[in-house]
Parts: C-alpha cells; structure tokens; sequence
C-alpha cells in the first residue's frame, strides 16, 4: 500500500542570469548613495588605515570623505588649476597628487598647506605615487618623463625619459622598494628600477594605457587600454598571460579587491566588470549612469566608490551580515509543554523508536487526495499561487487533465472566476512552460463558456484578451521561423566553405536555434 | 536438426495467476492457500513465504476449498476435470476424483458432507453452465471416478464468484446478468428476481458477484455500476426486500462478510478496501492505495485478518482493523511490458514493468521482487479510459550506476515524454533522480541504449536515444562549474542525428563502444561515436527493420538485423556488404553479453522456435521448434552466478548465461538441461513450516537463550541431562499432574518449582559428566527415540576423545544398528543451532 503522493510540481532552470556565490556578493550593496563634484573625478583613493577614509581629485579639489559622511570632511584646495592622483603614502599620514600646472605637493593629512612641493616639470603632471620604501615619491607626466623624488630632500632624484607620449597612469611595487611602473599613450607600459638608469622591461600593450595595476604579488600585472585589460607574468620577462575585451569603450581605472581574488574594472562604457583572478570570467557586472573615469574598493570591501565623467561620486557601503540567530529563536516552542520530553537524550542501551513523520499536505494536495477537483482548483487560483508560483496552478491544471476531471473542474463558475481564470491564462498561455497545459485549458473553457458570451462586458474583456494575447504570440512564432530559415541559409553556406564534418554542424545549428527559441 | 531431449522449456516466477480463484485461509489463519496457474500455493502468512508448490492438476485450477471435515486438508478442482483431495500441511496428493467435464468452481459445506459443488459447462450447449453437486465416494484407491452428478440450478455463471452458499448450506445463491435466483434446499423451491424489474436510473445493473451472510439470511451482491445491494426475506417471491450500499464508482469486483457478518468488505477496481460497518451505509472505512484492483476478497476463519487479491498477481494482508500487514508478491504481471526485459547488472535482477508507474526488480533466484522504484512518481487513479503516464523504456549503463527511463503519455495531440536519469547512491543503496528532461523527442521514443564500456571513466558515459521523429539524440554527462550547485553532474544533448527524414526505430553500439548503429526503418546506418559522422549504410529492402545488434567477441565485426519482412542478415563492418541472410520471420533478437552467441525468436503460424547462432558462419548451433503456443514477445540472457560445468557440447551457449522469455500472457520461461528442480527439498520444506511461526521479541530472546544452552550442552556431551532434568524433576511432575482443586497454594509450590528449574552447579569435572552421560544413556533407553539418537550421534561426534570412548563400547547390538540408521540421516539441521 502507498501513501498519497503529491503534485509534482516541475522546476524549470531559471533562464539568463544564474545566481553564483559572486552575485550574492556583489549584490549585497545599500543603494548607492550620490555626491556631487566640481568636475569629473579622475582619481579615488582609500586611506590603507582606518578609518578608511578616502581622497576624491576632482577638478582643483582634493576632497577627504570618512566612511559614511556625505560631506568631505576635509578640502585641500591650495591648486590654481586641475589636481590629479591624489594617493595616501602607506601609512596613511601622507598625501600627494599632481597637478596641471607641474608641481607635485605633499600634504600631511591633519595640515592644509603643502608641505613640499616638488617644481620640476614643466607640464602637468597626471600621476604620482609613493614608493613601497615610503620616502620616495614616483611621478609621470605630460611630459613624457617618469621621475623619481626624495621627500626629505624635496629634489628629483632621477628622471627616465623614455616614454614618446604622455604619461597617464603608473604604480609602484609593493615587494621591491625600487621598482614602479608606469603606462603611457605611446601603448608601452614600462618598469623602472631606481638603480639603474634605463626601464627595465617594456610592455607593448597595444593601445594608449589607461592603468596599470601590480598584484600583491608583484608577480603579475594588468594593464588597462582601448578596450582591452591584459595581464602581464612579469616574472616571465613580460609574457602575456589574458587579454580581456569584455567592454565595448576604453577601460579607463583598474582596481583589486581586498582579498586579491577579483579584479574590477570601470569603463566608459558605464560598467564595472568583476573578473575572478583564477579563471579571468566575468563573475559579476555593475552598472552606472555615466562614464566612469575611478574606482575604488575600501579595505574589506565595504565600500565601492565610483567617480564618473559627470562629476558624480558614487558611494555603495556593504549591507550588514543578517543574522540567522533570530529566525532560529522564533521557531523554539513558546510553552513549556511544546518542549516536554524534547530534551530527553536517549541512553546508550536504549532503544529508540521514532514517531512517524506526519506528511504536511499542500491544500490542494488534499482535495486532489479526496477527489474534490473544483475546490483543487480554487485552491490553486488563490493570488498568493497564483501571482507567485504559476507553475503550482499549472501543475495541478495538468493533474486534473490527467485525472480527466480539469473539464468539470473548470465549468459552473461565476462571472468574477471565469474573469480570474481567463486573466490568469491569457497572461501565462505564451510562456512555454506552460503553454501545452494552458492551451487545453483555454480550449475548455471557450468550450463550456460558449453559451453566456455576450452577457457579461468583464468576461468578453478577458475572452478578447485572451485572443489577442495568442494573436500576437503566433505572429511572434512566425518571426521566428522566419529568423530561424535565414539562419539555414547561413548555416548551409558555411558548411559549403568547410568541408569537414558537415552533419555535424548543420545539426549543431540546428540544435542551437531551437534552443534559443525555447528560451524566448 | 531435432531439439534434443535434453533441453526443456520451464516456466518459472513460481506457477501462473493466482487470479482462478479466491484464496483459503487454513482453520488456523496461519497459512493462506490460493490457485497459482496448474498449481497449488501454500504462503506462510507469518512471513510471507511460499511453502509449498503443490502440481498434479493438468490444467488451471480453479478452485481451493478446505475439507469441512478435516481442516489439514484441501479439494481442488482444475479444468482438466478433477477433484484433488490434499493433505496440505505435507503436500500428499490423497485422492483424485475423476469428473470428466470442465470444473469451472469449487464449493465445499459443512451441511454437506459427502459431497461437493461445482459448475461445469452444460453438456450440448455452449456458455451455459450449471451447478450440480458431485457425490465423493469413500471408495479405497488413489483414483477414483465421480460420476454421481445432479443438477442443483441451472443457467448460472461460470465465474466462481457468482454463486454462493447461504447460512448451513440451506439455500444457494446465484447470479447472472441482471437475475439472482436463490434456490432452498428442503423446501426444493427457486425464487428468481431481477433488477430489470426495478425503477432505476440508467446504469449497468448486472450482478458482478454475490456472497451469503454467514448467520442471517441475508445476501450480499455486487453490481457493475458500483452498487451493492443487500438482499433479506427472499423466502417469499413478492415482498423481499433490499437496501443499497453505493460507494464504489465502477464495478464491484469482489465482496466478503465478516466472521460473525456484522460488517461487509468490498474491493473494486478503485483498488480501495471499503469495510461497510453494520451493514449500513452511514459508517465506513477505507484503506484506499492497495496498488491495483481487487479481484478477490477473503477473511481468516478467526477474523483477524483478511487478504486482498489483485489484478496484478499481488495479495496484501490486512489486519482487522484494516492495516495494511504485508504484502506477498512475486512477480508483478503489470497489464503490458513496455520496457523490455532488462537485466540490472548490480543485482542480477530481471527489470520490467511492475506497478503501474513503477520498475519492479525481480529475483529470479528466489522469486521474489526485492524491490520497486517508483519512476513516475505521480498518484495512480484507478479508473478506467483514463491515459495514464506510463514507462516504456529502460536501460542500465554497463555497471548499473546509471538508469534511464522513459515515461510517456499518451495524448491527442502531443504525447508527453520525460526522459529520466538515475544515479545508484551507494549510501542509500537505491536510485535517485539526476536530471529529468522534459520532451526528449518530439514524438515517442523508440528505443534507447548506453555506451556499454566497462573500463570506460564515468564521465565518458554516452546515452543515445532513437525517436519517431526522425532523429537520434546523443546525450553527456555536463560536469557543473558552479561548485555550489547541489550536483556535480548532469545530462544535457550534445548530438542530433538525422538520416533522409526517416524514423529512426533502434539504436545499439558495438562492444568496444566505437560504433553506434542507428536503424532508420529499412536502413541501418553505423556512425563513429567520437566524431559523429555517418560512417556507412545498410540496407536489405524490402521491409523496415525491427532488430539491430552488433555481434561481440570474435564476431565483433559484424551487424544483425531483422526486417519485418522476414530476412535476418549479417553484415561484414569491414568489407561493407552482405555476409549471409536467412528468410526468418524474426520478433526477438538477443545478444549474450558473455558470448558471441545470439539467440533469435521466431514466430510463424502459431508456433514460436529459437535459433541460437553465432555471426560468424550462417548455420544456427542450436534450434528449438515449437518453444511454446504463445507469442514471445521479450528475451533477455541472465548471467550466471557461475558458470555450469557439467553442459554437453550442444548447451555451450548455456553455460554462462541463461534465457529468459516472456510470452504475451505475460508467462516467464526459460530453457533449463537439468530436469524441473525442486525449489525446496522435502526435509527442509517440512522445518520452513515448523519455522515459520512469527518471530516475536520474546521468542527471539528465548530462542538465543535456548541456543547458548544447547551450544554449552553439545559442548560437554549433555544434552539429555538437561533433558531429564525438566521432565523428571519431581516439582514440575508434581505441579503438572495434580488436579488443580487438591495443590497446596502457589505460594508453597514456587520455590520448589523454581529450583528445579535452576541449573545445578557447571563446576563439575569432566569425569563426573562423563559419568552423568554414562548413567543418562542407559536410563534412556525407554525414552523417545529421537531424543535419544541426538544424544547418541553427538557422543559419536565427539568419540574421539577418551572420556567418551568407552562409553560407545557399551553400546548395545540394538543401540549400534540404531546408530547406523542415523548415520545414514540428515542432520543438516542440527547446523541451525
């Protein structure tokens, strides 16, 4: 003897976007939070020490936000023209950034005035950085020059020009205290050893380098230009490792999250693109309003900062961690009595016989159970089913089909059920799905609602929407077909230039369009 | 080329139908006795077990009645025109009545005692048939000839469950399309009614069975339309009386009362047990899901249970309290097996069609079903005209961790197809469900089949399956990136092939796998399974084929086909023609996993023949004519456990595996050289009995304890002390022999009773049991021969040793003849303890 057994409800694999680890991640953001800029920000940087605040170069402002404040909580505004790249030394006590004129100033964090400032350059000067040994700083400019700066001494200690263009974009290694880098518009991404006097590597990346980006590493390096990002084994003399096209404008700001394992990259395009560093996929993808010119991850990546073409700072803090601790505390029996003999731990010699498990039927599990097909089918059509799980309500539309009982089901129904019925199968008819039930369902219905039509304007409604809603699926379906014909042609001229194999990609063809067309 | 004596054609799963007629409990409700084909079975209702087969009737039989005057035995009537008379508890045939005419049912009185009823058909005229009452004669002699018959009524039913006996045999009931006429003994007086004569609605009113209550004059009948009416005060032709019962929607298969008839059971094809309280319509109770329809229904003499028989070939007991108890079942004969017969290769298992929905694993060691998997997973109403989902293929990956099914729907339009996947969990040592697609194809299915490589990885695993539309299908294993995903692994399509638009019908690869040969109605076409391509085609017009399989071994590189038209052909793979064609009308085509060996049925105006042959030279190595009057329809070879050694030459192809057919009377045979093997030797059928009482936890406990002492006894030679000691202490003779009204208070018994019980002291030496032993075997000697003998054989067991040495000197002439007659026993059984 078998016990009853429910309605299989069929899960279908949702189509498009599947839901990973990563895309929880990354979803787990408030909603952003908009700050505006004099001008377009072109460079964002996080304090390596907390309370993480962060720099924002925008126009001929450094601004320094906290973590949540709307509003800097310090300007540094000592700039006649444009600043550019200002950058936190590691232990987060100084700044310095570039700036259009050519000087490079210094500032201490708690001062406002500079507190060197390095004239050399005659053009401006777009990027600069400190060195890992934190008494050196590295700068790029129009120059076309990459030079090196002694802070104590406030004079340059070297200058490499080697670079035929302007230079745009550098960093510094985190291992080696001599070594930085920098990415110019002559397509060449250069790395200089303060030692010596020429670049030790070149790198042709193949279009003007937007950012450079050194792992923790400093073993592999990415390279951002046109629309490419490549990653570079530098440990390998510079061989190419990835070439990544996934936007369709310049890459304009590369970016690492705190564990090292995902690379972000903005684009103006307005996306950010989340790969994972082992694999070099797409796990993720953001998208924004305007083009984006800087990127930022805060430590632990609580905060995703974005500076766009606009001026606009984009601010995205992390939601706080859910806490499971108090759904659990509900489900505990509120009386005393519920807990009765729960905590008893069975000995060793005992024998344990266990209570069979009571089977908690769905409502309308128990009217098919017991026969009762039309309260089945209320109970299915019922807006919380209805509206969120269609597939139950098909389900059990295909079990009393099944059962023979979906015609006597559906008949001797009011005005406002016939209404909901048809509203319900006019709307579901042309998702595949459903469409072999629902169009028997919609048979049988115009078939035993054929007498009273005309006597009720709602009903009428609905029957004509019903038409209209399978009118414009056959027109659809047609297209189609028709797309589907000029794929042949495709296909069958393809197969005439390559010889080899024809059945088989003629069929894969095949297989694929009627995919596709499935999924639609 | 003549079938040679040797081999033979056994039917197997255990005699036939168990639907001929209802089944008997035994007066004491421990053992249930039932038709089974031309066989008498006996289950213990304990555990479910057949006990005995009993055969000696030359056709079905039809009826099983206990003998009123001696419940240890048994009539059984059969076709062939005999009544058997068993003693069933040892399964001797005692007398044989000769009727001479078709016995159609039995039924036996108490009232009655020298004779029996049955129906046979009426001489001259052909559907009638009539109940008369056949006088047994107590004549001498095995054989005896009955035929002093006389016609009780005439125009009855020849089902078995439309006549029945009222209280005390004093009136006899039956029904036939719409009358009931009910017959008085003493008064010699018919009365007929008919439901025609009633104001009803439209419907089916025929009576579909009647029964008698057991104490009241009150009868019980079932009609087609789901009603059962209660009939009282028949005694008079014009004012009886009847009330309705109407539960079931669709005809009333089978109705019983209850011992003392204060309730009635009906069954019906709704595969419900109603049990109506009182007779009345107002309370019932219901054990719905019993699997299938009930075809009959019986209680036990003492009322505490009663047994269901279903359409399927299954009976479930149940409880009085209607709880389901247990289910005794062998093979399942499901109305059409659709899938084939399939062996699974983990448990050597024959797998087809069991339960509606279900895949039922048969044993054919033990025939039993060991288990079923439930594959469509959907309720099953009972009911008819309904399209039912239904599996119709089936197949195993070589090493049975894969299964695939197939289930469909029938339906105007489209059919509704899933193709499942299964995975064997080891942990839970059952199947489970990988990956379910929902329209595979676009029409049904034809046939379906695994990459067939035993040292092949698993994710190399390809299943291909052939449709009616005109396509095959090439299904992987995808691996999951995602590591969250719940598993790792999935199927998904890789391949469509295609061949001139024609049905693609059968699919099957070649040993090593390289090769997928894809039958496409009169075309076969091999493809090269890596790469897909279409590799060569062949073709034998006129006539599509029906039949495809590559030969294996040394054979492996040719292709058998069998065309509906009537050729079987061989192709050579390697020179792409024809190798040999014979003009067979081929249904049945099987390779032997184990050999080159391939077996063929034919059939040919109404009789099946077997050709067994290899591939590579055109003259079969084995023919047998005239296998059996039915349709074969399946076949399947059923590797040995291990290979037999003592074939002759000609059963070669025997030797590893064995042949299976199924017929389309759903009748399983098979091909046997040794002669009908008992299941069970007489000695040990004889112990199932004893054994077969229920084990409880009690018994359980005291049977270990029980066996730890007989185990320490053998050990030291004492058996019979022990023996002794529990009949002659004098307290227990004492307490058992004295009447009742002359024993002093319990009070004053119990410790003396008690001590006798204990164990004296287990600290003696060995001399002293040697002497105990010595003592015990002379006073002995009046006791009852067997007890005796035990003692005996287990001092000769031990003679070895010199304690007991002497102690078979003095043995007896008498003794040493006696202990040569139990040399020559069987003791096997003493291996129990």
């Amino acid at each position: 003897m078998a016990t009853y057994k429910p309605v299989v409800v069929q899960a279908f694999p949702k189509l498009g976007e599947k839901i990973t680890q990563d895309t929880l991640y990354w979803r787990g953001y408030k909603t952003p939070v908009q700050i505006k800029e004099f001008g377009a920000v072109n460079k964002i940087h996080f304090s390596p020490v907390p309370p993480y605040n962060y720099a924002v170069t925008a126009s001929s402002r450094i601004h320094i936000y906290g973590r949540y404040s709307q509003e800097p909580i310090k300007t540094f505004s000592r700039f006649k023209d444009a600043a550019y790249c200002a950058t936190y030394r590691d232990d987060g006590n100084l700044l310095v950034a570039g700036s259009e004129e050519g000087s490079i100033r210094l500032f201490d964090i708690s001062g406002r005035a500079p507190l060197r400032q390095f004239d050399g350059p005659t053009k401006a000067v777009h990027v600069v950085g400190f060195l890992s040994d934190k008494y050196r700083i590295f700068s790029g400019g129009d120059d076309y020059s990459s030079s090196l700066w002694d802070i104590p001494n406030g004079t340059e200690i070297i200058s490499y020009s080697e670079h035929t263009d302007y230079v745009r974009c550098g960093c510094a290694s985190k291992v080696n205290a001599d070594v930085f880098i920098t990415g110019s518009y002559d397509h060449t991404v250069k790395l200089f050893d303060a030692r010596t006097k020429s670049s030790v590597m070149t790198i042709e990346h193949g279009h003007p380098v937007e950012s450079v980006l050194l792992f923790q590493s400093g073993g592999l390096l990415v390279s951002a230009g046109g629309r490419y990002v490549k990653v570079w084994d530098i440990l390998k003399g510079g061989q190419l490792l990835v070439s990544l096209k996934n936007h369709h404008k310049t890459v304009t700001c590369l970016c690492l999250n705190s564990s090292g394992q995902r690379l972000l990259s903005g684009s103006l395009d307005r996306h950010v693109k989340i790969y994972s560093t082992t694999s070099y996929k797409v796990v993720h993808s953001f998208n924004y309003a305007t083009s984006i010119l800087s990127l930022a991850l805060s430590p632990e990546d609580e905060t995703i900062v974005v500076g766009m073409t606009n001026g606009v700072l984009n601010v995205k803090h992390r939601k706080p961690e859910e806490r499971k601790e108090e759904s659990q505390k509900k489900r505990q029996p509120a009386y005393r009595t519920h807990v009765k003999g729960r905590t008893y731990m069975p000995k060793q010699e005992d024998f344990c016989v266990s209570k069979p498990v009571k089977r908690v039927l769905r409502k309308y599990d128990k009217m098919l159970k017991s026969f009762q097909s039309s309260k089945a089918l209320d109970a299915v059509l019922e807006p919380p089913i209805r509206l969120h799980t269609p597939e139950v309500t098909v389900a059990v539309m295909q079990e009393l089909h099944r059962r023979g009982t979906l015609r006597s089901a559906l008949a001797g129904r009011d005005e406002k059920q016939i209404n909901l019925l048809l509203t319900f199968v006019a709307r579901r008819v042309i998702e595949p799905r459903f469409t072999p039930v629902l169009v028997t369902v919609a048979d049988m219905i115009t078939d035993i609602y054929q007498p009273v039509v005309g006597q009720s304007a709602i009903v009428d409604r609905q029957f004509l929407k019903l038409q209209e809603a399978i009118g414009k699926e056959i027109d659809y379906q047609e297209e189609l077909l028709e797309v589907l014909g000029m794929m042949d042609t495709l296909f069958a001229t393809f197969t005439k230039k390559s010889t080899t194999y024809p059945e088989e990609n003629k069929s894969n063809g095949l297989t694929e369009t009627i995919e596709t067309n499935t999924n639609n | 080329m003549v079938a040679p004596a040797g081999l033979r054609v056994v039917r197997c799963g255990g005699g036939g139908r168990l639907s001929s007629a209802r089944p008997v409990f035994s007066a004491d409700a421990k053992y249930l006795l039932c038709a089974s084909g031309d066989f008498v079975k006996i289950y213990s209702l304990g555990t479910g077990e057949t006990l005995r087969l009993m055969g000696g009737h030359a056709d079905v039989v039809t009826g099983v009645q206990l003998n009123p005057r001696n419940h240890m035995q048994l009539y059984s009537s059969s076709l062939d025109g005999s009544i058997k008379l068993w003693d069933f508890m040892d399964g001797i045939p005692i007398k044989t009545f000769t009727v001479g005419c078709k016995l159609l049912a039995l039924y036996a009185l108490t009232s009655c005692e020298d004779s029996v009823f049955v129906i046979i058909p009426k001489s001259g005229e052909r559907d009638t048939f009539q109940l008369v009452s056949v006088k047994l004669t107590k004549a001498a002699g095995q054989n005896i000839e009955a035929k002093d018959l006389s016609v009780v009524l005439d125009g009855v039913d020849a089902s078995p469950k439309c006549t029945a006996f009222g209280r005390e045999g004093e009136y006899v009931a039956s029904v036939k399309d719409v009358n009931l006429q009910v017959y008085f003994f003493k008064r010699k007086q018919l009365n007929r009614f008919s439901v025609n004569t009633m104001k009803t609605k439209g419907g089916n009113h025929d009576f579909t069975c009647v029964v008698c209550h057991p104490t009241e004059d009150c009868i019980a009948t079932g009609h087609a339309d789901g009603k059962i009416r209660l009939w009282r005060n028949f005694h008079h032709k014009k004012e009886y009386t009847f009330s309705t019962l109407h539960w079931h929607h669709d005809i009333v298969l089978d109705l019983a009362f209850s011992v003392e008839g204060t309730s009635l059971l009906s069954g019906g094809v709704e595969s419900v047990l109603v049990l109506w309280q009182n007779l009345s319509d107002r309370q019932k109770d219901f054990l719905p899901r019993l699997g299938s329809g009930i075809e009959y229904t019986s209680v036990s003499p003492d009322g505490t249970l009663c047994c269901t028989l279903h359409t399927d070939n299954r009976i479930s007991i149940i409880n009085s309290n209607l709880r389901f108890s247990r289910s005794i079942q062998g093979l399942i004969k499901s109305a059409d097996v659709k899938t084939g017969l399939v062996v699974d290769p983990r448990t050597k298992a024959l797998v087809l069609n069991g339960e509606p929905g279900h895949l039922q694993f048969y044993c054919l060691q033990s025939d039993q079903q060991l288990f079923s998997l439930d594959i469509v997973q959907r309720q099953y109403i009972h009911q008819a005209g309904l399209k039912q989902v239904d599996l119709v293929k089936v197949a195993f990956s070589a090493q049975g961790k894969w299964l695939a099914t197939v289930e469909e729907r029938e339906e105007v339009t489209d059919p509704e197809l899933q193709l499942k996947l299964w995975f064997y969990d080891e942990e839970t040592q059952s199947f489970k469900l990988n990956t379910r697609i929902n329209t595979p194809h676009d029409d049904h299915i034809t046939d379906m089949c695994f990459r067939d490589m035993d040292e092949m990885e698993d994710d190399s695993l390809i299943l291909v399956t052939t449709g009616r539309d005109c396509v095959f299908k090439v299904w992987v294993m995808v691996e999951d990136t995602d590591p969250e995903a719940q598993q790792s692994v999935s199927w998904s399509c890789d391949f469509v092939g295609s061949y001139h638009n024609y049905q693609a019908t059968n699919c099957c690869f070649s040993e090593d796998g390289s090769l997928l040969a894809v039958s496409f109605e009169g075309t076969a076409t091999v493809w090269d399974s890596v790469t897909w391509d279409l590799k060569c085609t062949f073709c034998h017009p006129p006539g599509k084929i029906r039949n495809i399989c590559f030969g294996r071994l040394t054979c492996s590189k040719y292709l058998i086909g069998a065309t509906d038209h009537g050729f079987l052909c061989c192709w050579n793979l390697l020179s792409c023609a024809l190798e040999w064609s014979a003009h067979l009308n081929i249904l049945v085509l099987q390779p032997d996993p184990l050999s080159e060996h391939i077996a063929a049925v034919s059939w040919l105006s109404k009789e099946s023949s077997l050709f067994v042959f290899k591939p590579n030279e055109p003259r079969p190595i084995y023919i047998q004519r005239n296998l059996c009057k039915e349709k074969i329809q399946l076949a399947a070879f059923v590797p040995r456990d291990e290979p037999e050694t003592d074939g002759s030459e000609k059963y070669l192809w025997l030797r590893r595996s064995q042949l299976f057919f199924l017929t389309d009377t759903q009748e399983l045979m098979t091909l046997s050289t040794k002669p009908l093997e008992e299941r069970l030797t007489a000695s040990s059928k004889q112990l199932a009995v004893e054994e077969s009482l229920p084990v409880t936890p009690f018994s359980l406990l005291l049977g270990r304890h029980r066996r730890q002492q007989s185990q320490e006894d053998i050990d030291l030679g004492k058996l019979v002390i022990h023996n002794k000691q529990e009949q002659d202490s004098p307290a227990v003779k004492e307490l058992l022999h004295t009447p009742a009204h002359v024993l002093p208070s319990a009070s004053f018994l119990c410790p003396i009773f008690i001590k006798s019980l204990l164990i004296s002291k287990e600290n003696k030496s060995a001399e002293e049991v040697a002497d105990e032993v010595e003592m015990e075997s002379e006073k002995a000697d009046d006791d009852s021969d067997e007890e005796r003998d035990v003692t005996e054989m287990e001092q000769e067991d031990t003679s070895p040793s010199e304690l007991l040495g002497e102690m078979t000197c003095k043995l007896s002439k008498h003794q040493e003849k006696e202990l040569r007659k139990i040399r020559k026993m069987d003791y096997s059984w003493i291996s129990a303890f």
